[in-house]
């Protein structure tokens, strides 16, 4: 019985304007219509996605315009403070779960994060995986010495297309429960973008400078 | 107050309670504050009036003239005192805005007017008609004029609100100094809105354009390019960039130092030469628009010269600076992180657009033909003032801007740790965690770096502060959270904490060269007189709008729960609300206070009786669905 209880009040908060109870999720109030904070919940639920890394970015930016059109502070400026103010943390919330689902690399790991696997994407420049790290290698001085528009542009397809070839191995992974594979990958992932960004700035660089 | 005004005022969005006293809150405004020239136009219902003098002219020269009998003027009327009191008239001051003494050497030469910089560091100052001015103050005497003319323009209605737009690359600094000088001229800053999005917003509206679309914008001092991802009533950028101290001005030296060496006069050039020269230069890229040469005079300290020039060597002079925008502009195409064929439209903003030479590289780049059916002069201003209606009035569209610049800490080694990558939406909080080097140290000093490159000494400061009881652990055993941030009008506040302890360290910073809250007040009190009262007016404004939403909320909750309540009880409720309605259009704040207080006391038990009544509701939902 107490468990019940505390369930049902966990499920309702007071809100802060009418100080009447409000659904813990809810963006506005149902009695006063006072916006209510972003609480803390799970960047797919914050934008009514499904939790999922193979996500549709058009529905993704859809539902990002969507829930911006209410919550932005822009729709706010006449309103009191902390109406504002909430606003303001509603928006950001939303920032941060539109930047971070849209991006594969971040997906990849706040998707393994929600399963409990860390991915630490900030560890900067030490690559534990030797076989990760000699082909690393081997594509930078690849990309370092192409001297021809043919061969970065070549280089740089080729990079493109092996940053999707490991989004789709993560997405197997993911699918297949894999979770171990899907962190290796995501840190192969983090890699591979990094060449792929590489190669582009290379290759935009020498076809401006034969203009 | 004319019907006019009233009409202006009753109307709002369905359903949406106005705020109270709408009408002594006055009319919002759009304002483009630009180097050269400003702008202001007001919006009702999407129609934008752009608002013209006597003589129907709308553009406002940026130009401030300040006499010797003590009286400031603004505009036209200033522009043409250059010529007979240089060190009287003070002009392109945006470029000053928030600048400390370093981007000013990087400035040196040309400035036409004596800078300095206060021993402590900070902002500039000028020396003006025997006067020291910051550039927030004469920006603000400059904001005065153009809300008298709104004013005007407005049948005498108050004009006490705007939308005002910035450069997209303005930093932190820049900003701030903006809203400071709003400030000082007794304008409430509703939004700050980057120029190239309030235009692309002008756009939008009109012709109904979807896609991606590149704002390119070269103003008198600044230019600025944004990438915008534009579709029903959402204008999302993706990416921008610029160089705030770029612009049709540098073009106009190039000029003028092209003149002044052929005319060869004394030895020293003088201040009047200087600035005659520039008028010079000015007056030739413009007729250079729509001829291919022409000849100039520049008559001074009774020495005439004779000045020809061509269109060719125009654009020999302005080539480098237009090759620096195209540049700029690659660079941007890039970070937006897609090609340039995919942009469908490009659209010109600011004067300076209007050089054959710059529409032609344009062209080139982007492979389209500019648009620019919209007055390049008047787009901010219009986008300014169809935002300013839009938070005023509610509005469906949606403007989604970023960061123009990375921002970062300076860490151990002088090494920059970036914290939030320019091109993030705003508004934004991130943080990243810093820990101790040595054992037992109790204070960490935090650098606030705006970051261009991986080096600090290559970086604009922002701001230095430290944080201070740390409890004393050994190295590397604190966790230090550093949080940046940036609201909607692109304005940065950091936050430090130790995490550890739970002892919570906490301090917020603004950044070093703006005017601290001191300065701004006693500048209100010394020359501002007009805007003394402002403090009091707002915090009365804020107080009449948080109690309004409270008796609106304790009206819902009695709509929704009035049957939780005795007869005596509901009497009491109602007589405290009646006594807020009755204060809240005064100008009593503290009566304001205080009845909403008793309000709020008042209601208590009827709020936790409406809490204890949705817990029974929901456990009474679980015993019907486990049966
Ligand atoms: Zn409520």
């Amino acid at each position: 019985m107490t468990a019940s209880i505390a369930t049902a009040a966990a499920s309702v908060v007071p809100c802060w304007s009418c100080k009447g109870p409000v659904a813990a999720r809810a963006l506005f109030c149902s009695v006063c219509g006072a916006v209510q904070g972003p609480g803390t919940i799970d960047h797919f639920s914050r934008l009514g996605l499904q939790p999922t890394f193979d996500i549709d970015l058009d529905l993704l930016e859809k539902q990002y315009f969507g829930f911006q059109r209410r919550l932005h502070p822009d729709r706010f400026a006449a309103k009191s403070a902390k109406e504002r103010a909430l606003s303001q943390s509603q928006a950001t919330a939303l920032n941060e779960a539109y930047e971070t689902l849209k991006d594969p690399l971040k997906r990849a790991a706040y998707v393994l994060d929600l399963k409990g696997h860390k991915v630490d994407l900030t560890a900067c420049g030490t690559i534990n995986d030797p076989q990760l790290l000699m082909e690393q290698m081997e594509k930078r001085e690849a990309i370092a010495d192409a001297d021809s528009v043919e061969t970065i542009t070549k280089l740089s397809a080729e990079a493109d297309t092996e940053v999707i070839a490991c989004q789709c191995h993560i997405s197997a992974a993911i699918n297949a429960g894999e979770l171990d594979e899907a962190v290796h990958l995501t840190i192969r992932l983090k890699y591979l973008a990094k060449l792929a960004e590489e190669a582009r700035t290379k290759k935009t660089r020498m076809t401006r400078a034969l203009r | 107050m004319s019907d006019d005004g009233l009409v202006l005022l009753q109307l709002h969005e369905p359903g949406e309670t106005p705020v109270p006293h709408q009408d002594e809150a006055g009319l919002a405004v759009g304002i483009d504050l630009g180097t050269t020239n400003s702008v202001v136009a007001f919006s009702f219902d999407t129609e934008v009036e752009v608002l013209k003098d006597e003589n129907g002219k709308a553009l406002i020269p940026s130009v401030v003239h300040y006499k010797d009998d003590g009286s400031v003027v603004v505009g036209r009327e200033a522009r043409e005192a250059i010529l007979e009191s240089p060190d009287h008239v003070v002009s392109s001051i945006k470029r000053l805005m928030g600048r400390g003494l370093e981007d000013v050497k990087s400035l040196a030469g040309t400035l036409p007017y004596e800078v300095e910089v206060p021993p402590e560091g900070g902002m500039v100052r000028l020396r003006v008609a025997g006067r020291t001015l910051t550039p927030v103050a004469i920006s603000a005497h400059i904001l005065m004029a153009i809300k008298d003319r709104a004013e005007q323009s407005m049948l005498g209605k108050a004009v006490t609100r705007a939308v005002i737009t910035v450069p997209a690359y303005f930093d932190d600094a820049a900003r701030t100094a903006t809203k400071d000088a709003a400030r000082l001229a007794d304008i409430e800053v509703l939004r700050l809105v980057n120029e190239p999005t309030a235009a692309a917003l002008a756009y939008g509206l009109d012709n109904s354009v979807e896609g991606l679309y590149a704002v390119y914008d070269l103003g008198g001092g600044t230019f600025d390019i944004s990438i915008l991802k534009m579709e029903k009533g959402v204008f999302q950028v993706k990416a921008t960039g610029g160089d705030a101290v770029l612009g049709g001005d540098d073009i106009d030296h190039a000029v003028a130092e092209h003149f002044l060496a052929q005319r060869q006069a004394g030895a020293a050039i003088t201040a009047g030469e200087v600035k005659q020269a520039l008028m010079t230069a000015r007056v030739a890229k413009e007729c250079l628009t729509g001829r291919q040469s022409g000849e100039w005079m520049i008559e001074l300290d009774g020495i005439a010269s004779r000045h020809s020039l061509t269109r060719d060597e125009l654009e020999k002079l302005a080539a480098p600076f237009v090759d620096r925008t195209i540049d700029i502009c690659r660079g941007v195409v890039e970070d937006a992180g897609i090609d340039v064929s995919d942009i469908q439209g490009v659209v010109l903003v600011g004067g300076s657009t209007r050089m054959p030479l710059v529409r032609k590289r344009v062209a080139e780049f982007f492979g389209l033909e500019p648009l620019s059916n919209i007055n390049p002069d008047e787009v901010v201003a219009v986008g300014a003032a169809l935002q300013a209606e839009a938070l005023t009035r509610g509005s469906d569209t949606l403007l989604l801007d970023v960061t123009p610049l990375s921002l970062g800490i300076e860490t151990m080694g002088g090494i920059v740790e970036k914290v939030i990558p320019r091109n993030t939406p705003i508004p934004v909080a991130m943080a990243q965690e810093f820990t101790t080097y040595q054992d037992g140290q109790t204070a960490m000093a935090i650098h606030v770096l705006q970051v261009e490159r991986e080096m600090v000494d290559q970086c604009r400061s922002l701001a230095r502060f430290v944080l201070r009881g740390i409890p004393p652990m050994a190295a590397g055993a604190a966790r230090i959270r550093v949080t940046f941030q940036v609201d909607a009008d692109g304005l940065l506040s950091v936050t430090a904490r130790e995490q550890t302890t739970g002892h919570e360290a906490r301090i917020e910073v603004k950044p070093s060269y703006g005017l601290s809250d001191d300065e701004i007040t006693s500048m209100l009190k010394d020359s501002f007189t007009h805007a003394s009262e402002d403090a009091f007016r707002r915090a009365l404004r804020e107080a009449q709008v948080e109690a309004q939403r409270l008796v609106e909320a304790v009206q819902s909750a009695l709509k929704e729960d009035a049957h939780l309540l005795s007869m005596l009880e509901h009497a009491h409720v109602e007589s405290c609300l009646t006594k807020l309605q009755s204060v809240l259009l005064g100008d009593d704040r503290r009566a304001i206070d205080a009845a909403m207080d008793a309000l709020s006391k008042g209601t208590a038990e009827f709020a936790a009786r409406r809490m204890n009544q949705s817990v029974q509701r929901a456990l009474a939902g679980k015993k019907v669905e486990e049966i």
